[in-house]
């Protein structure tokens, strides 16, 4: 009995904001999330109002995904043709050609009744590097590197604010259109491999990665400085890769981004001057209320 | 309101001849024309004109995506990613559809609330109000399915949760659980019955707005002061006067409404139906859309499988009754001092409860969650009969000119 007295005084704290202690939240707050520290949000080309991607950047995002994550990592919702259409990484019919050739296409039977191998076209989908998921699992010690087509809005982070501000935040998310907590947490996925803290035992062929769910992930660093050549000038970093990266990841889900915020705004200055014009019928319209 | 000579007048042969056979103009003529509506509405009564395009909004990008869906376990999440990337629009009109499942519930809680609050259910409005909860539980009904549909995460695990709750009805939960799903596990089966109701639940909803709009055109609007119409000069007709204040708050509305599918069409949704769906691996935290929080909340408060299924059912149930549990003699909350407050903390209880659907049902969570619910509940069965009983209500206008031009008003008009 006492107990319950006991907890019922507790909630009425909690329903009282001012007398929570903040320890009592981040406490919560860590147990309801688990997944690790705050990510921080990045500046990002695509990102609000008016985002739109960076042609250049999507095309050394392409770069990177081709050198080194697209040998376990595939974009099957993706056409090579993409690679060509407005508002992605707008290569030439030419070069998105030949990155469709490198690939061995299955279409039908050739005369003799077998699979007839010929190579990659331009309406051909990405072809991704495992026949199944069970030799993508053979081939990365159990684990299935998931596919890159809709990953960037497939992840999102968490804050990890009290309770009393989170309305605050979904309401600053919202005004700033905040859409890109899947790029955000991609990025400091791929830049925070460390060793583990002292104490955390690895399981076998893990690797630690504190924004990682559990902090234990069977994919390897990825990226190093210099992994992969720019013909841009744009430095080799090991984070300028993964900001490549997850930017073309964030285009790869969402590709018709750029031509959508365009429309947006659009259509909203369009609605604008009616909501205007509008008001000002109403206005009228309402004075000749007989009184 | 109830007036049954009509003022509609053929204009020529055709209507005149239109008109002798079936008077559809004359109807239209009278209820959305010189139809006597109370001139002080304020723009919580445009919420009933918003709610209709929003209806009509999901219809039309409804079936322009039924006709690329693919109702199938392997092929509706790339389907629906199809319409996404290569169906001309495809994205804003899905975008559209998704963002308008969430503005159509915002709209309908307003109007709900505002109907709670200024007293619209109370006599004669009771089968207009019962209409309005019919409508409410197919569309909840409706969004749901519609949900389902992209074959996610959540989508898949939000079925499987939602079926399940039947295993509680006793001995034949279980028969009836496979009956729904159409096999022993959520599947194809279950994906194409959720489609096929989904395209069919909106056109009853509509069938049901009309009945609604029509039980509303026999006793006329509610208003703010609760004070019922007495003379002519207490009301405006329709046209123009509703219909451009309502075509105002259609567009205000439109803007938030693109703000979102323009900008951040996926702010509303969840990550994790971006996964397809996957029977073998639950998600971490299976929640689902924001409009269903509040009675997820309550479906959890209570660690009983079969009460709480019993105690989320009953919040949607109990609506139908309330113009039967308030015994007020007035209608508008803003002449009762004291259920006032009540109704303001019931508010926030709902918000509160929206708040707590989607955390995990423990520790202060759970408490809070339960206190309430109880709360939820004891607003409408014991404050709404007790405080109606025992309060002194505020005097009230004699009649709406009064509350708009004051007392001098009503003189103008007795001279």
């Amino acid at each position: 009995m006492n107990s319950i007295l006991k907890n019922t005084m507790k909630v009425a704290s909690l329903l009282s904001a001012a007398l929570l202690s903040s320890s009592f939240l981040a406490g919560s707050a860590l147990a309801a999330g688990g997944a690790g520290p705050e990510v921080k949000r990045q500046e990002w080309s695509f990102g609000g109002f008016n985002g739109q991607y960076d042609k250049a950047q999507l095309q050394r995002g392409f770069g990177v995904y081709k050198e080194v994550c697209a040998s376990c990592h595939g974009l099957k919702l993706l056409s090579y043709r993409n690679l060509v259409q407005k508002g992605g990484p707008e290569f030439s019919k030419e070069q998105a050609l030949a990155i469709a050739k490198e690939a061995t296409v299955v279409d039908g039977v050739n005369e003799d009744g077998e699979p007839n191998e010929r190579p990659g076209k331009l309406s051909d989908r990405f072809q991704g590097p495992f026949k199944n998921e069970a030799e993508a699992r053979s081939a990365n010690n159990g684990a299935y590197p998931p596919d890159f087509s809709v990953l960037a809005k497939a992840r999102t982070i968490h804050r990890h604010v009290p309770w009393y501000t989170e309305p605050y935040w979904w309401a600053y998310d919202m005004i700033t259109a905040y859409e890109e907590k899947g790029a955000d947490y991609i990025y400091a996925l791929l830049t925070n491999y460390s060793t583990p803290p002292n104490g955390v035992v690895l399981g076998d062929g893990m690797n630690y990665n504190k924004y990682f769910p559990g902090h234990q992930i069977a994919m390897a660093n990825p990226l190093t400085d210099d992994a992969v050549e720019y013909t841009d000038g744009t430095p080799t970093t090991a984070a300028q890769h993964a900001k490549d990266v997850t930017a073309f990841m964030a285009w790869a889900a969402e590709p018709h981004l750029n031509e959508r915020k365009n429309m947006g705004k659009r259509v909203q200055i369009y609605l604008l001057i009616f909501a205007l014009l509008l008001f000002l019928a109403k206005k009228s319209v309402w004075s000749r209320q007989k009184h | 309101m109830s007036d049954h000579s009509s003022s509609y007048v053929p204009s020529n042969a055709v209507t005149r001849w239109l008109d002798e056979r079936l008077p559809i103009i004359r109807l239209m003529y009278d209820s959305f024309i010189v139809f006597p509506t109370p001139r002080n509405l304020n723009y919580l009564w445009t919420f009933g004109g918003i709610l209709t395009f929003c209806l009509v909004v999901q219809i039309i990008t409804g079936i322009v995506l039924a006709m690329h869906f693919v109702a199938h376990g392997d092929h509706a999440f790339a389907s629906v990613e199809h319409i996404m990337r290569d169906v001309n629009w495809g994205d804003l009109i899905r975008y559209t559809h998704a963002v308008g499942a969430s503005m159509f519930f915002f709209a309908a809680y307003v109007h709900l609330f505002r109907g709670l609050y200024y007293g619209s259910y109370k006599s004669p409005r009771e089968i207009i109000w019962i209409f309005g909860v019919v409508i409410l539980l197919l569309m909840i009904i409706t969004a749901f399915m519609g949900y389902s549909l992209v074959w996610g995460q959540m989508s898949f695990w939000a079925v499987t949760v939602i079926t399940n709750l039947f295993t509680a009805i006793p001995f034949v939960g279980e028969t009836i659980t496979q009956w729904i799903w159409g096999g022993y596990s959520v599947g194809d089966p279950t994906l194409n019955r959720l489609f096929s109701l989904h395209y069919l639940f909106p056109f009853i909803i509509a069938a049901l707005v009309g009945l609604h709009i029509w039980a509303l055109h026999v006793v006329g609007s509610n208003n703010p002061t609760g004070v019922d119409v007495k003379t002519e000069k207490d009301t405006v007709s329709f046209f123009p006067f509703y219909v451009i204040k309502d075509g105002f708050a259609v567009v205000l509305f439109m803007l938030l409404f693109s703000w979102f599918v323009f900008y951040a069409p996926n702010y509303l949704g969840h990550s994790d139906n971006f996964i397809e769906a996957n029977p073998l691996q639950t998600p971490p935290h299976i929640v689902p859309e924001w409009y269903f929080l509040p009675f997820y909340a309550i479906l959890r408060a209570i660690p009983d499988k079969l009460l709480g299924v019993i105690a989320m059912v009953a919040a949607i149930v109990v609506l139908f009754v309330i113009p039967w549990l308030d015994t007020s003699k007035i209608r508008s909350v803003s002449n009762r001092p004291l259920f006032k407050p009540f109704f303001w903390l019931f508010v926030v209880t709902c918000l509160a409860l929206g708040y707590l659907g989607s955390k995990n049902p423990e520790g202060y969570y759970l408490i809070s969650s339960q206190l309430f619910t109880a709360y939820y509940f004891i607003f409408f069965l014991v404050i709404m009969p007790v405080v109606g009983l025992i309060e002194t209500p505020k005097e009230l206008p004699d009649s709406i000119t009064e509350a708009v031009e004051g007392k001098s008003g009503k003189e103008g008009a007795s001279s």
